[in-house]
């Protein structure tokens, strides 16, 4: 058995300090140690975005941390966003597109989403299409997904015009 | 799938990184961005006994100009490069290469020495060292040695590096003001690993080339530099023949292998349309500023 690392963090603005061993990924961490079960885990080796989290400010695979890389990190995940009375626009314009199924893909879709919407211009549906192309989804056909990008990317061009 | 249990160390100097792999030798792994190594590590294809994180190694986060130089710490991420106002101004053909590594998510994460030390034949900075004529600071406890890039790749996935070895800065040479340049890649999704990529600078300051670098990645066992190509260019002015004979010499020097995903002859043909695509983007491109 490994010694245990003592780690400080900071998840959606709350501090949380935690024994870990070394090898615990970033995705238990949250799920289990935190019980912030929103952060999906799909394959586990980075390739299908269902854990991306944001990471002092940048997305990033939390399947791909790990827990003791976070010590003095500020993270956000989904639970960060909205609450059910209170969606974030991000996740009003994703219900009201109808840009979810199953929901599988739907948090690590809305970090990776938080992310591009403030470092790329998503001018048009093929960019949109480009920054969202680490995230699979297996029901929507990612049509209605593109729409509500597209959406809240238009919307906040705007404001800032 | 989790990974084996380790050890974990988390140096803030360089030296302590160094004593640390020389203690250890080819029982540690370096964590830098672990884009890689992570995943070889959750299908427990590796079990290293020691990972030495260098994330907080403030020493290897730079990248500046010196003179025709770019300096790039080792600790470097693909993001930062994309977003750089220097890449955008200097080294156009870098920021597209970047655009083009996986995501935005593993890009915010992965490190140019660590996509170097891991050295895979089909990955975009491996090709931009070799294009840039890189010159790879590598340091050990016993001091510290350049390498060429030309001389770094060895084979897929290996490097010249020994276990006890740090890239600490890589040196790229930038290409004067106003130069051609062009990347082109053919993948089956975006953010895949390539079947095949292109990229050139060029010099053609009156419309004949004064000085063309060309490279070629997952065609080869390493990326490669297209000498022969480059021979064949310099000096001349580009017509439909020369570009034709560019791209027969292409399709001929890269000895490509057929694995799941696409044949060597699939390989072989697209070498020759990205080699053909590449040059005349980038004599075109030429005296133009960079966007």
């Amino acid at each position: 058995m490994n010694a245990r690392e003592r780690i400080v963090t900071t998840v959606n603005g709350r501090r949380y300090e935690r024994e870990v061993e070394p090898r615990m990924l970033l995705t238990d961490f949250l799920r289990r140690e935190l019980g912030l079960t929103g952060t999906h885990v799909g394959c586990e080796h980075g390739v299908c975005g269902a854990c991306t989290v944001i990471v002092d400010g940048h997305s990033a695979r939390a399947c791909l941390c790990f827990a003791v890389q976070a010590h003095g990190s500020e993270i956000r995940t989904v639970e960060g966003l909205g609450t059910a009375d209170a969606l974030s626009d991000l996740q009003e314009a994703f219900r009201k597109h109808h840009a979810l199924q199953c929901g599988f893909c739907t948090p690590g879709m809305l970090m990776t989403c938080v992310d591009v919407l403030e470092k790329y211009p998503l001018a048009d549906e093929h960019e949109i299409r480009e920054a969202l192309s680490g995230n699979l989804c297996r029901c929507t056909g990612y049509e209605h997904i593109v729409r509500a990008v597209a959406e809240v990317a238009n919307k906040r061009r705007s404001e800032r015009a | 799938m989790k990974p084996a249990p380790f050890e974990y160390a988390r140096p803030e100097t360089v030296e302590e990184v160094l004593s640390i792999l020389a203690e250890h030798g080819d029982e540690a792994k370096i964590l830098a961005g672990g884009q890689s190594l992570v995943p070889l590590l959750n299908f427990r294809m590796l079990r290293p006994a020691i990972l030495v994180d260098v994330n907080r190694v403030a020493a290897l986060d730079f990248l500046e100009v010196d003179g025709d130089i770019l300096r790039v710490g080792a600790l470097t991420r693909h993001l930062s490069l994309e977003l750089s106002d220097a890449v955008r101004t200097r080294l156009p053909v870098l920021r597209r290469a970047m655009e083009h590594v996986a995501h935005v998510a593993i890009r915010s994460r992965g490190t140019i020495g660590g996509s170097l030390s891991h050295a895979d034949p089909a990955a975009e900075l491996p090709m931009m060292a070799r294009l840039l004529d890189a010159r790879i600071h590598v340091r050990n406890s016993g001091g510290e040695r350049v390498v060429d890039a030309a001389d770094f790749f060895l084979a897929p996935l290996t490097t010249s590096l020994e276990p006890e070895d740090l890239v600490t800065e890589v040196r790229l040479s930038l290409p004067p003001q106003g130069s051609g340049w062009a990347f082109e890649e053919y993948a089956q999704r975006s953010g895949d690993f390539a079947f095949a990529a292109v990229s050139a600078v060029v010099e053609a300051p009156e419309g004949r080339i004064e000085d063309i670098r060309l490279a070629a990645m997952g065609v080869d066992e390493t990326p490669v530099r297209l000498d022969a190509i480059e021979e064949e260019l310099r000096g001349r002015v580009l017509d439909g023949r020369l570009v034709d004979g560019a791209v027969e010499l292409a399709r001929q020097s890269v000895n490509p292998n057929t694995d799941l995903k696409a044949s060597a002859e699939h390989r072989r043909h697209l070498m020759g349309v990205l080699t053909r695509r590449v040059i005349t983007q980038a004599v075109g491109r030429t005296g133009k500023a960079a966007a």
